[in-house]
């Protein structure tokens, strides 16, 4: 019985707070709903695991190299510190398959990132935060060839719904658009290696900026808040959208290379399911069209009294 | 192969995930609906959560085109389905009105919206 009442106090207690506070958690700001995006990071900080995310496409030849069939297998796992403070984690398995050789396999760099939400608007569907993303120099595959320097990333992340539009325009309000811009900074800014034959080879290790956004059509936002088209299960939950990543090194050496990807997403309870077409956004870019999907999950929403909570509340 | 095998145990994973679980209550339908229009006077608003709701910090109102509550200020969740929350309307004039919600689920998440219905002569 006492067990009981302790329980029902706490659960009280927590509903109380929940209630003053406002613990929306992942991805809201005010009604909108921000789904994890899988080629742009999230502008919010939140109990997530990405697991797996998959991304398939046939790389184009460069001088020496032959175009490559590569599958990188992914996992992120990002925890709320505290409520606007979080850290990241990530490990990608590689597999790549040249056109005429034998397929290489194994883990590439291991990455980690924290990120604060430093503002974050109901009235205006807004959210932005800073962060810093480090790719882990050395840990991975020898036989991959990774990076053997680090390279930090400061990044600032933006979300911004279109709930706030007039009311003339009812139909852009579930509109919502996602970015990113970060400044990849190798910790080595060149790189000497030696062949057998004592050879110096030495590469240059630019900075690189990288850009990110994704346009999204909420069909839950569209059937809660605008307008019931009568929309059912699972159609009700989906958001389609297009996503771009670029890249283009801040000393020229390279052109702006990037993907173009339109696709959808699923919204459940407890996570989200992501399908998207990579396209080569030009020549630079080079290889084939490809596929990317992922699974992700909501921790608050599955553990929301233990892992899916912040460590300090 | 690995991602074969990777991405087929994680699907299984999610089918097997505890039915239990817990998570945000999303508006999954409302009646009168969703900017739609009504023909005569509703008698209530529903709103059906997609899971059960806590009721001391569930709200729900209804405001007429000048933002004065018209409703009858008795929400509460349906007692036999503790995912509805609904309140009761007097006879309304015809005009535009504003439904304004926030909900606690029960494992003490918030979510809020607002929409609008029409109630035509």
């Amino acid at each position: 019985m006492r067990r009981h009442i302790s329980k029902l106090a706490l659960f009280t207690g927590a509903a109380l707070w929940a209630a003053a506070s406002g613990a929306f958690a992942h991805g809201f700001a005010g009604k909108r709903f921000f789904p994890a995006t899988l080629a742009t990071d999230d502008p919010f900080v939140a109990d997530e695991l990405s697991l797996p995310t998959v991304s398939r496409r046939k790389t184009g030849g460069n001088g020496d190299e032959p175009a490559t069939l590569e599958t990188d297998t992914s996992v992120d796992f990002t925890k709320r510190i505290t409520p606007n403070f979080g850290i990241g984690l990530g490990g990608t398995w590689v597999n790549q398959k040249p056109d005429g050789g034998d397929t290489v396999r194994g883990f590439d760099n291991f990455a980690a990132n924290v990120k604060y939400q430093f503002l974050k608007s109901d009235e205006h569907e807004t959210i932005m935060s800073v962060g810093v993303d480090w790719d882990i120099g050395n840990t991975g595959a020898k036989r991959l060839g990774p990076d053997t320097f680090s390279t930090l990333t400061p990044t600032f992340f933006a979300g911004k719904g279109f709930g706030d539009l007039p009311d003339s325009l009812p139909y852009l309000k579930p509109f919502a658009v996602t970015g990113t811009l970060g400044l990849a900074v190798p910790t080595r800014s060149s790189t000497t290696t030696v062949a057998d034959d004592g050879t110096e080879t030495t590469t240059q290790n630019p900075n690189v900026i990288n850009v990110g956004f994704a346009v999204q059509y909420s069909l839950l936002y569209l059937q809660s808040f605008v307008k019931d088209v009568g929309l059912s299960e699972p159609f009700n939950r989906l958001i389609p959208l297009v996503e771009v990543s670029m890249q283009r090194p801040t000393d020229g050496s390279a052109p702006t290379t990037g993907t173009i990807n339109p696709g959808v997403l699923w919204a459940g309870r407890y996570m989200q399911v992501g399908l998207e077409a990579i396209i080569p956004m030009n020549r630079a870019t080079g290889g084939k069209n490809g596929v990317l999907f992922q699974l992700h999950f909501f921790l608050d929403d599955l553990f929301p009294r233990s892992i899916g909570r912040p460590i300090f509340e | 192969m690995t991602t074969r095998v990777l991405v087929r145990a994680t699907l299984l994973a999610a089918l097997a995930w505890p039915a239990a679980a817990l998570a945000h209550a999303f508006l999954d339908r409302a009646v009168p609906a969703v900017g739609g229009k009504v023909h005569g006077k509703p008698a209530e608003v529903r709103l059906r959560f997609s899971q059960a709701l806590e009721p001391a910090f569930s709200t729900v109102q209804v405001f007429d085109a000048g933002g004065k509550q018209v409703d009858r200020k008795d929400k509460g969740l349906d007692p036999a389905d503790a995912s509805v929350l609904r309140v009761s309307l007097p006879p309304l004039d015809p005009g535009v009105y504003r439904v304004v919600w926030r909900v606690l689920s029960v494992d003490t998440h918030v979510t809020e919206g607002d929409y609008r219905f029409e109630v035509a002569p």
